[in-house]
């Protein structure tokens, strides 16, 4: 107990890197996620094809390997980067994105196929039937498993320890060296930072669904 | 008159084919529309009818033929498809209105989106389609909260707000209760009179008689006849006709 009250600097640094890992790479799985989704279900044969390939290679792989890619291959190919940080975002948000776009496609799945055949037949273009249409009604249907993807980032966010990035998971390492005989309270510590993250999501989660429900 | 491609068809079919996999379900249909005529479909359920109506404004693809509206092949996807069905109104069985935008922002997303009508102008063009459809006072409501005869009244003030240039009725009634079909079919009616091009795919043997220029009778997948209501009702040709009419007056 003494450890970690004593590490409690070390402790905020580590959760706000977590925090600022989760917040970046969870942002643009969401943007990535979502185009990667309108593409699978695009009119153009191309996009949805390289869409499904993309998905089932990032959401198939782990994400040790990708994070090991994105930190010691891309390098090599002429990516460089200053910090580790930035490898840790392109590999959690490339793998997130296709979780995200999984989830968001079941959403549009879930609205009615009249409703864009409505839209399409007063002469909106794809584009339209989705950002005015399909999307904002499968927000409901989708929201529940985005925010479990998104509370998977946060843990998934942890493997950045094993890569040279000081996140929450890397301190913990470090602080379980430092106080070998109180190893159970330096991990319970880590893991009562990572809820403070986790938990929060989790009711949002509930607020936001009640705010979208839409009347049918 | 209702012949070959005459210069003035405003849609036009020619040796349209489609198959669902086995199912030959459109047989060399060739149709012609002219400007302000009103063309109702009938058949049997099966017959094709509603893959007919559907395949003028490209929801179903078709195998083989043609179809121009307004002179203009149907494109096949993207940007010159949008344009062109925007010209094509279309009113669906189930309604389809916007189950997240309220009645009058159904009516003016596709001025507002597809036409770049100012909001203003596009509001009040909406109020006044709304008004003559008589749901003008349900206008701030959702969907979810009208009638199924009230919605689909709002479904056609909603392809009217694109000043379509034909209209498309894919089965409007099939999906009302008896004592909600009238308030629908009126306001078709009334649109008839006012000289819109319409065609229409209905069991309402009412409505053909009162509305339209000409009766299009399908049976599997092909057109089996084509004439005046007078003509079609009192005088049909077909077996198949005859079959049809006297399942339908038995009762």
């Amino acid at each position: 107990m003494d450890a970690v009250i004593a590490s409690l600097p070390q402790y905020w640094d580590g959760f706000l890197r977590t925090l600022y890992l989760s917040v970046i790479s969870g942002i643009i799985a969401l943007i990535v996620g979502t185009i990667l989704a309108a593409m699978r279900v695009s009119p153009v044969a191309a996009l949805r094809g390289f869409s499904t390939f993309y998905v089932e290679v990032a959401r198939n792989t782990p994400l040790t390997i990708i994070f090991f890619f994105a930190a010691i291959v891309l390098p090599r190919l002429g990516v460089k980067f200053e910090q580790f940080e930035v490898a840790a975002i392109i590999a959690l948000s490339s793998y997130t994105a296709a979780f995200i776009a999984e989830a968001v496609r079941s959403g549009v799945n879930s609205v009615p196929v009249g409703q864009a055949e409505a839209a399409r037949s007063i002469g909106m273009t794809f584009i339209q039937v989705l950002g005015f249409i399909v999307l904002p009604q499968a927000v409901r249907t989708v929201i529940p498993p985005l925010i479990n993807i998104l509370i998977a980032l946060v843990k998934n966010s942890s493997v950045a320890g094993a890569f040279f990035v000081l996140e929450l998971f890397g301190y913990g390492r470090q602080l379980s060296n430092d106080y070998g005989d109180q190893v159970l309270w330096i991990l319970l510590g880590v893991a009562f930072f990572y809820l403070l993250i986790t938990v929060p999501l989790g009711l949002l989660a509930h607020f936001v669904e009640r705010k979208v429900a839409i009347a049918r | 008159m209702t012949t070959q491609a005459s210069g003035d068809a405003l849609v036009s079919l020619n040796g349209v084919n489609k198959h669902y996999g086995q199912l030959h379900v459109l047989k060399d249909i060739n149709l012609q529309v002219r400007k302000g005529e009103v063309v109702v479909v009938i058949g049997p359920s099966g017959s094709g009818k509603s893959t007919l109506c559907r395949a003028i404004n490209r929801l179903e693809t078709i195998d083989d033929g043609a179809i121009a509206i307004d002179g203009k092949k149907l494109p096949e996807e993207g940007k010159d498809l949008a344009h062109l069905r925007a010209d094509v109104g279309m009113v669906f069985q189930s309604f389809n209105l916007f189950a997240h935008k309220t009645i009058l922002e159904n009516v003016t997303l596709g001025p507002i989106k597809v036409k770049k009508v100012a909001k203003g102008t596009a509001d009040k063009e909406a109020m006044a389609l709304l008004e003559r459809v008589g749901v003008g006072h349900q206008a701030p409501k959702l969907p979810a909260q009208l009638s199924g005869g009230q919605q689909q009244r709002v479904a056609i003030a909603r392809a009217l707000a694109m000043k379509p240039k034909v209209m498309l009725f894919d089965e409007p009634t099939s999906a009302l209760d008896p004592e909600m079909i009238n308030e629908v079919l009126d306001v078709m009616i009334q649109l008839a009179k006012e000289g819109m091009t319409m065609i229409v795919v209905t069991h309402e043997m009412g409505f053909a008689r009162k509305a339209a220029d000409r009766v299009v009778f399908m049976a599997d997948g092909q057109i089996v006849e084509d004439a005046t209501p007078e003509e079609f009702f009192t005088n049909p040709k077909s077996d198949r006709a005859k079959d049809f009419l006297s399942k339908l007056l038995t009762h």
